[in-house]
């Protein structure tokens, strides 16, 4: 692999195993406990507090750490759901012919006219607000997207040759997808899971700002943001934090992603 | 002075491995020359650095000089101005070699207006007149067709009547029937050889095909592993090869002759 | 063609009419009686089957998902269950606010990811190149709330040269303010739309780069520039394009975070609303316009694909 290749991989995820690390410590020690004011409102870094104290006098730092946990639970829990339920969507798709297979990708074009955001949304409002609700309901929104992506790498694969071969020679159709469609598919779409990981932990942000993720006193990294912005010119430590937890993050998995892409398939001919 | 001296060309990739070994040959104008060699000899390579088009990540070292101008050092203008005007190439594969999105007539123009300057009415007459001399006789709907709606054997005469559209002094063909039938083989060999026959233009034929060079070229070199190994007319090579390596070349054809009952000289 | 726009409109038509049956399930299927939002506790049977009347609730699924795609039909998209107001005209008042900032976020990012896409691409070797891959990287990590907070922290708090959010009373009556204040929207949508469309054409030009027609344009003598002008844009398009009807639809309602953030009285802060209070013909409306617009404008996308790709219209489906 190219060094810039490399590079890549390297800096993508140190930016994800030092928020993952911080998460995971943080549920044996945190620097102050999650409901403790003592800190007074809004004060500058000092006294323990690295990072200073946010409207209620929590201690920030805690609180981005708390932020965390649901950061990385909704990236990866999500990604799991919209995975799980994606590439079996997709695999069924995929296996369709003819009508069946026409109404099955108008059917996944519809779910895909309905943002990620706006199905999560709409999920939400309905069986309420919560941890639990807002993975599901982002995971349900990944889905399309990796159904859509399933059925057609499957489509691909059924139409080549050892395919036909392995059916000549009588091999039944579960074992032709254990060992043939699944380990060529495999690849590419968990590159694509992975760059979905980053939509996920963005969109519980947005859900969270608009009030519709988590509910308080649980802190997400886009419900710190929405507390903050009232006091966002006396204290921009409390809106800055979270935003750069949140884009650093991204960035990292982005990055892991496409180094993992270049991994997975190194003939691609676009270089970087 | 020589329509085309290449001396010494090197071709090297990153790893710095070489791909091309000191290879030295002139073309006069008015010359059939044939660069004969299986894959991997590096004979398309040789034919990308004349035009000074070699992918990213090769390095030519060497002298070649086309038109005058040296190709391999000399600036990215200097070098598009010599290119279609000096010399102008035939592709292997004409399915990726042409512009999907636009119809063959378009893309003969392209050139005509380039290098003749025409245009409106006068233009268009010219694109059915080089339709015409590659022997696409139905010239209104070809012209409007796209390079998916032709077979291979058309393809491949719109990407000739594109390059000779330039007309050049000297025609590269780079494998040019690899990737057709056998039955449309013939045909567009034939073809090339009274085109370049008619305009006066120097052939370079670049094959693995040692009976189809036969007959297209005057002299040839084979190449093997990037080097030269054997080099002269045409009719020496396969008569008298020298070279071990040639000389498998000659027995494999012969006996391929053989078999197909047919006397070859 | 002809044939593929027939097969194309019905495919449209299917699903816009599959699209109202999941949005009608989806809400009907969720857990809650919107009843209990009209009546307090404690009320009487009769008082609650008035009510369901009222609702429309008394009657089986079937026949109700009948009722409301025809009142739909007739764009009657019933009543807020809150505020009692049509739906439909509640609407039509936002979409002065929600169409120009979707379309003008929209023809901004394309004029800027073009152009930067393309030299991304042809200069990937170049250190500049680099670095606009780089913020392009960047760009899609963003979340587009809190670039519009940093946005109206320094142009309205700081430098107080825009509004830090809301619409003029009047809408455009007073084009100046009017303007004003979807300025700051505007750009956050268009720079978060931007960085992922320069990838997008970044990664469709460096395609083209490769191709062997580039390289067959160059063996006959055209300058790289002149060969990427003449072929590279028209093939590298039809992926973007593909892309853009995309983008386009996530823009619609992705708005509606901006909204949230600049208090702009748009059609995606009137269906955040809706969420919170439970107010489902709401809800209902606004998504079946906005799911409406999303399959037109890519119904539009794939026409214009096969219009300047005629090898998409031998493949079978869509």
């Amino acid at each position: 692999m190219s060094r810039r290749r490399s590079l890549t991989l390297a800096v993508g995820l140190t930016l994800v195993l030092i928020p993952a690390v911080a998460v995971i410590v943080s549920f044996f020690w945190l620097p102050f406990s999650p409901d403790d004011t003592s800190g007074g409102r809004l004060a500058p870094p000092g006294d323990g507090h690295l990072l200073g104290t946010d409207k209620l006098g929590r201690d920030l730092f805690t609180q981005l750490l708390l932020g965390g946990r649901i950061a990385f639970a909704t990236g990866l829990g999500a990604v799991g759901v919209g995975g799980v339920l994606g590439v079996s969507l997709g695999l069924l798709a995929g296996f369709a012919t003819r009508w069946l297979d026409d109404a099955a990708a108008v059917a996944l074009d519809i779910l895909i006219a309905f943002p990620t955001l706006l199905l999560a949304m709409l999920i939400v409002a309905g069986a309420g607000a919560s941890l639990g609700t807002a993975i599901l309901a982002i995971g349900f929104g990944l889905a399309a997207v990796v159904a859509r992506l399933t059925r057609v790498l499957v489509k691909q694969v059924l139409s080549r040759e050892y395919i036909t071969a392995a059916r000549v020679a009588g091999i039944s159709w579960p074992r032709i997808v254990a060992t043939h469609v699944l380990p060529n598919i495999g690849p590419v779409v968990l590159v694509n899971l992975a760059l979905q990981t980053g939509l996920a932990v963005l969109a519980e942000a947005s859900l969270s700002y608009l009030g519709l993720g988590t509910p308080p006193p649980n802190a997400s990294w886009g419900r710190m943001l929405f507390e903050a912005q009232a006091t966002v010119l006396t204290a921009p430590r409390a809106a800055i934090a979270p935003g750069v937890a949140l884009i650093a993050l991204v960035i990292g998995v982005n990055l892991t992603a496409d180094g993992l892409r270049d991994l997975a398939d190194p003939t691609r001919r676009r270089s970087r | 002075m020589s329509l085309l001296t290449v001396d010494g060309l090197s071709v090297r990739d990153q790893a710095g491995t070489s791909l091309v070994d000191d290879v030295s040959f002139t073309v006069e104008p008015g010359d059939r020359t044939g660069l004969i060699g299986e894959s991997g000899s590096g004979k398309s390579l040789t034919a990308l650095a004349v035009t000074g088009l070699l992918p990213a990540g090769l390095t030519a070292s060497g002298e070649i000089r086309l038109g005058g101008v040296d190709m391999i050092r000399a600036s990215e203008r200097r070098r598009t101005a010599v290119r279609g005007r000096v010399a102008s190439v035939v592709f292997q594969e004409p399915l990726t070699a042409l512009d999907p999105l636009m119809p063959a007539g378009r893309q003969i123009a392209g050139p005509l207006h380039r290098f003749q300057g025409l245009r409106g009415d006068a233009l268009r007459n010219a694109v059915r007149a080089a339709l015409d001399e590659v022997r696409l006789t139905d010239t209104d709907r070809i012209a409007r067709a796209y390079p998916h709606q032709l077979s291979g054997g058309q393809r491949q005469r719109v990407a000739i009547a594109m390059a000779l559209a330039c007309r050049p002094e000297l025609l590269i063909a780079d494998e040019p029937t690899t990737a057709l039938d056998v039955t449309v083989q013939a045909e567009i060999l034939d073809l090339l050889d009274r085109l370049v026959a008619t305009h006066g233009t120097a052939l370079l034929f670049i094959t693995h095909d040692l009976p189809v060079v036969a007959n297209v070229a005057r002299q040839a070199y084979v190449l093997r592993a990037g080097r030269v190994v054997e080099s002269g007319p045409t009719l020496d090579i396969i008569e008298r090869p020298t070279d071990p390596y040639t000389r498998t070349l000659v027995e494999s054809a012969r006996r391929f002759d053989a078999a197909l009952g047919r006397d070859r000289d | 063609m002809l044939r593929y726009l027939l097969r194309r409109t019905a495919i449209l038509l299917v699903s816009l009419v599959l699209a109202a049956v999941v949005l009608f399930l989806l809400l009907r299927l969720l857990p809650g009686d919107p009843v209990n939002a009209l009546l307090p506790v404690g009320a009487t049977p009769e008082q609650i089957e008035a009510a369901r009347r009222e609702l429309g609730t008394d009657v089986s699924l079937p026949i109700q998902f009948l009722n409301w795609l025809r009142d739909a039909g007739t764009l009657d998209l019933g009543r807020s269950l809150i505020s009692t107001l049509p739906v439909g005209p509640e609407i039509v008042a936002r979409l002065p606010v929600t169409i120009p900032l979707t379309l003008s976020a929209f023809v901004l990012a394309v004029l800027v990811a073009v152009p930067v896409g393309v030299l991304a691409a042809v200069r990937a070797d170049r250190w500049y190149g680099l670095i606009l891959n780089a913020v392009a990287q960047l760009g899609i990590a963003v979340p587009a709330f809190w670039l519009g907070l940093l946005l109206i922290t320094v142009f309205a708090l700081r430098l107080q040269v825009l509004p830090a959010g809301g619409f003029p009373p009047d809408g455009w009556s007073e084009p100046g303010a009017a303007i004003a204040a979807l300025v700051l929207p505007v750009g956050t949508v268009a720079l978060v739309m931007s960085a992922s469309l320069i990838r997008y054409v970044r990664a469709a030009t460096l395609e083209v780069l490769g191709a062997d027609y580039l390289r067959t344009a160059r063996a006959l003598g055209e300058s790289p520039a002149s060969a990427l002008r003449r072929h590279g844009l028209r093939n590298a398009s039809v992926p973007v394009i593909a892309v853009l009807a995309v983008e386009l639809a996530t823009t619609f309602l992705g708005a509606v975070v901006v909204e949230s953030v600049f208090a702009l009285p748009g059609l995606g802060s009137l269906l955040v609303t809706g969420i919170r209070q439970h107010d489902y013909p709401v809800i209902q409306g606004v998504m079946l316009v906005s799911t409406a617009a999303v399959l037109l404008v890519g119904f539009l996308g794939d026409i214009v694909q096969r219009l300047i790709d005629p090898r998409l219209l031998q493949r079978g489906a869509s």
